[in-house]
């Protein structure tokens, strides 16, 4: 049996990861609740953050200058990507919408192969995320703890623009029933990109911050991508709260499981899935009625 | 009327024509990359059956694909088995078997969701094998020394080792399951599963068991998967991890879109293009780096344009060239039925004794939330008599003929259809015990023909809820094409028999509307808002057509024009928020004052 101070620690890096998994999930959990779109480049969109943070903190160390950074290329990335490709979808099938966002992940998984090279890349931990903290029964490293308060922040802001402002609350009510937004009259395709484009952003935010803790590969974001899927089917299709309980509770059972047996950490999480697919199918915050 | 049986069966002869010619042609250099086609290719025919014609978008093909290729690995590695051939069909049992257990619980959902829950039991399948049964899958290094088939004729041992016999066993299997995968595409089952793509509800209205038939589909496309997964360790003598891998699944959808879904060759086409290409540009200097990026650029955009593919844009095209080319919708030749055999055709089928109650509900209520739609409504309706529902908009009448047809389930209360509880009942099950309806919103299979629309509806009946009768031609049952024949002349619809749907008027679309709800030869009728949006002549027109069709079944009509329901009905009820107003004849309707002010809006809420 491990020891307590294991445990805290596994517990810990379970609420590190899960933080991240929850950033990633809820920008996924808008553009599919809004647009109705799943956007299988995700996982490309959080690997290209993570090398955005590559470029500046290698050449210029400051953090701020990355998460910066970070955002702005996604946010460009996701109005390009809204404006060329996923406008010319909304009155498609689903699948076909699956199928592009797909083909685009490759794009531009390939592209940034070709330009850094298929190997692994270290990134810098910025200076005050050095040295390891005590909390009495474990250490703990420094950056992760900081992970934590980081994405804690982000996603208070992103919870103030979707439930206090009044964009948030057209994409809430777009989430609810977009035909009704529609004929209040108000114009939802702006708002569709926009809404896009924060959902890439989420993803390259969380690929900034992850960057440091691991070092940075062109095929980074597949896992995410998928473990960001079992998320959204976990907390609920469109659901912002499901997407942050949801991703700390798959970050919390991956860490926890490996601790006991590395081998069924990945399992365990898609069993929870079709756990609650057989149990609760709408998931922990998924509306009535919608699927 | 019926095609020479050369030119039907002209596809398979020119794949297997191809199958000899092209190594021929291009060499014994180019075995290795025309047998990995055909791998990708017959990975792909079970796909195209599950994607393109069904329509479901699965991200988790490697789940089988690689159960059948570890499975039969293992039987022959760990000397579980020692005949090759045994292996495989183990092997693909094994992939089939696991396909029944996902696709029950992935088969729940839909569209994006059904994409989700395949993917991530690819990925579950993909963790297993890595590491909880790395005992027997060799986890990361995979299998390898998996033995050659070999055939034993007499004395004389015939191994399929080395490329030739390699690419001899592959095209023949290849070529035996594209014959078994053209069978099931021109059978009944393909006809439905065509329907289920197009419009699930109105196939599982027809009486057709829409899960039963998805997860048949599912599990075909599993056991195709598993074949090739077994044959590709065979061929390498080696079975790779990465079989499972997410990026197998997802290759076998970027060629398959490449290709074409909707045609059965269309994967292949597709491994054709991305292996070849593959090969072609990692010899190019700059371009080699960007092999997949270009293979990508090229996905997105067929998927953007050219939908269909490149195997399914020049299909179509050739198509279009040759309007009497080898396979186009040969206009089967129309049966003269005299007019007394159409309405014999289309009699009920089981006709109720005069005077029982065809219908018989006793206050039934229905809620959504907080508001009831239908609060305690009993409802009596003669054999053979034809009643209508009027009522303001929001009184109740589509909830409760929906209840009736077995869309809903009321929350309280009983329905009986000609003696027999039938509450609970389902879509499919109402169907096929009688009971048909015709939408308020026309509920058709747009690219399908007038005919093959009806077919679908007048085999629903004949075949029951579900039978996997893939050896016969959807358009060889003999009973079905009759009572189609006796549709379309019913529905004045002859002459547009052999168009697709989508080109039809609004009012030629009613008809068919109707007459698919007639297809099933129903003692029960609802018929939801008919006249809805017709001119006044079609009018005219459908108001015959349903005086023509009573002959002895019961109807229930739910419509708005009054001058139509007091026309046909012989009793009316009036609904009014959720509840019963009033019921009686057309005369007593007409006068009655709360029924007036109903309409009036007169009525205190």
């Amino acid at each position: 049996m491990p020891t307590l101070g294991q445990f805290l620690s596994q517990a810990f890096n379970g609420l590190a990861f899960g933080s991240l998994l929850a950033l990633i999930s809820s920008g996924l959990t808008i553009i599919l609740g809004t647009l109705g779109v799943l956007n299988f480049a995700h996982g490309a969109m959080f690997m290209l953050g993570a090398y955005t943070a590559y470029i500046i903190l290698s050449h210029f160390g400051s953090y701020a200058a990355a998460l910066f950074g970070g955002a702005l290329a996604l946010f460009i990335v996701g109005i390009i990507t809204e404006r060329v490709l996923i406008r010319r979808y909304y009155d498609r099938p689903p699948q076909d919408q699956i199928l592009v966002t797909f083909g685009l992940g490759i794009m531009l998984v390939e592209a940034t192969r070709y330009g850094f090279g298929g190997l692994s890349q270290r990134v810098p931990l910025p200076s005050w995320g050095h040295g390891i903290v005590n909390f009495g029964y474990f250490f703990y490293p420094m950056y992760r703890v900081e992970v934590i308060a980081i994405v804690a922040v982000i996603l208070i802001i992103f919870y103030l623009l979707l439930y206090r402002t009044s964009m948030g609350l057209i994409v809430r009510a777009g989430i609810e029933d977009p035909m009704m937004v529609g004929l209040l009259g108000i114009h939802l395709r702006r708002v569709f990109m926009i809404v896009f484009s924060l959902g890439a952003v989420a993803a390259g935010i969380a690929g900034v911050i992850y960057a440091p803790l691991s070092s940075v590969i062109p095929d980074m974001g597949e896992p995410f991508l998928v473990q960001s899927f079992v998320v959204v089917v976990i907390g609920g299709l469109g659901s912002f709260p499901g997407a942050v309980v949801g991703g700390i509770v798959v970050g919390e059972m991956l860490s926890l499981t490996t601790m006991f047996n590395p081998a069924y950490a990945q399992a365990a999480i898609y069993a929870a899935m079709t756990l609650v697919l057989i149990v609760r199918p709408r998931g922990l915050f998924g509306a009535h009625g919608r699927m | 009327m019926k095609s020479s049986s050369l030119a039907r069966w002209m596809p398979e002869i020119i794949v297997a024509v191809a199958l000899v010619v092209l190594p021929l042609v291009f060499g014994a250099n180019s075995l290795d990359l025309l047998t990995r086609i055909l791998l990708w290719g017959l990975f792909g025919l079970g796909f195209s059956l599950l994607f393109g014609f069904g329509g479901l978008l699965s991200f988790g093909q490697a789940a089988f694909y690689g159960t059948g290729g570890f499975v039969t690995a293992y039987l022959l590695t760990g000397n579980v088995i020692g005949n090759v051939w045994l292996s495989i069909v183990i092997g693909v049992g094994a992939a089939a078997l696991f396909s029944v257990a996902v696709g029950v619980l992935a088969l729940r959902r839909v569209g994006i969701y059904f994409a989700m829950i395949t993917l991530a039991f690819g990925e579950l399948s993909y963790f297993l094998e890595n590491s909880p049964l790395s005992h027997f899958t060799g986890g990361e290094n995979g299998l390898p020394g998996i033995p050659a088939p070999s055939l034993q004729l007499g004395s004389f041992k015939y191994v399929f080792t080395g490329s030739w016999p390699s690419y001899e066993l592959i095209a023949a299997l290849f070529f035996v399951g594209y014959v078994l995968a053209r069978f099931i595409i021109q059978s009944p089952v393909g006809n439905v599963l065509i329907g289920i793509n197009q419009n699930p509800g109105r196939t599982a209205a027809l009486g057709h068991h829409v899960p039963g038939y998805k997860l048949a589909a599912f599990v075909l496309a599993g056991a195709y998967a598993g074949l090739a997964g077994a044959l590709l360790g065979i061929f390498q003598s080696y079975m790779p991890p990465s079989a499972f891998a997410l990026d197998t699944s997802g290759q076998l959808v970027i060629q398959t879109v490449i290709g074409g879904a909707e045609i059965l060759l269309g994967p292949t086409i597709g491994a054709a293009i991305w292996l070849s290409l593959r090969d072609f540009l990692q010899q190019v200097p700059v371009l080699g780096d960007l092999w997949k990026f270009i293979l990508g650029f090229a996905f997105v955009l067929l998927v953007t344009l050219l939908r269909r593919g490149m195997g399914g844009e020049l299909y179509a095209l050739w198509l279009r060239k040759r309007p009497s080319g080898l396979m186009p919708a040969t206009a089967a030749a129309h049966e003269r039925l005299t007019p007394a055999e159409v309405v014999e055709l289309l009699q009920p089928l089981t006709a109720p004794e005069d005077g029982a109650l065809a219908l018989d509900v006793q206050s039934v209520s229905k809620s959504y939330g907080g508001i009831h739609a239908n609060s305690d409504v009993t409802f009596k309706v003669p054999a053979g008599a034809l009643y209508a529902v009027i009522g303001p908009n929001g009184a109740g009448k589509s909830t409760f003929l929906r209840m009736l047809a077995g869309e809903e389930h009321p929350d309280s209360g009983s329905i009986r259809v000609n003696g027999v509880e039938r509450t609970a009942t389902d879509v499919t099950a109402a169907a096929q015990n009688g009971v048909a309806k015709s939408f308020q919103i026309n509920q058709l299979f747009p690219h399908l023909t007038v005919r093959q629309n009806l077919r679908l509806g007048a085999s629903g009946h004949y075949r029951g809820r579900i039978r996997f009768d893939i050896f016969r031609r959807a358009d060889s049952i003999a009973a079905v094409e009759k009572l189609v024949d006796a549709l379309l002349d019913e529905l004045d619809l002859t002459q547009h028999a052999d168009v697709a749907v989508d080109t039809l008027a609004y009012g030629e679309k009613r008809r068919l509307e109707l007459g698919l709800a007639l297809s099933s030869r129903p003692s029960l009728l609802l018929l939801d808002e008919p006249l809805a949006g017709l001119s006044p002549a079609e009018r005219e027109d459908v108001k015959q057509l349903i005086k023509n069709i009573r002959r002895g079944r019961t109807i229930v009509l739910v419509e708005h024009d009054m001058d139509a329901v007091f026309e046909l009905a012989e009793r009316i009820m009036v609904m009014h928020d959720g509840n019963r107003l009033t019921e009686g004849d057309p005369g007593t309707i007409q006068k009655d004052s709360q029924v007036q002010q109903a309409y009036l809006g007169g009525i205190d809420f």
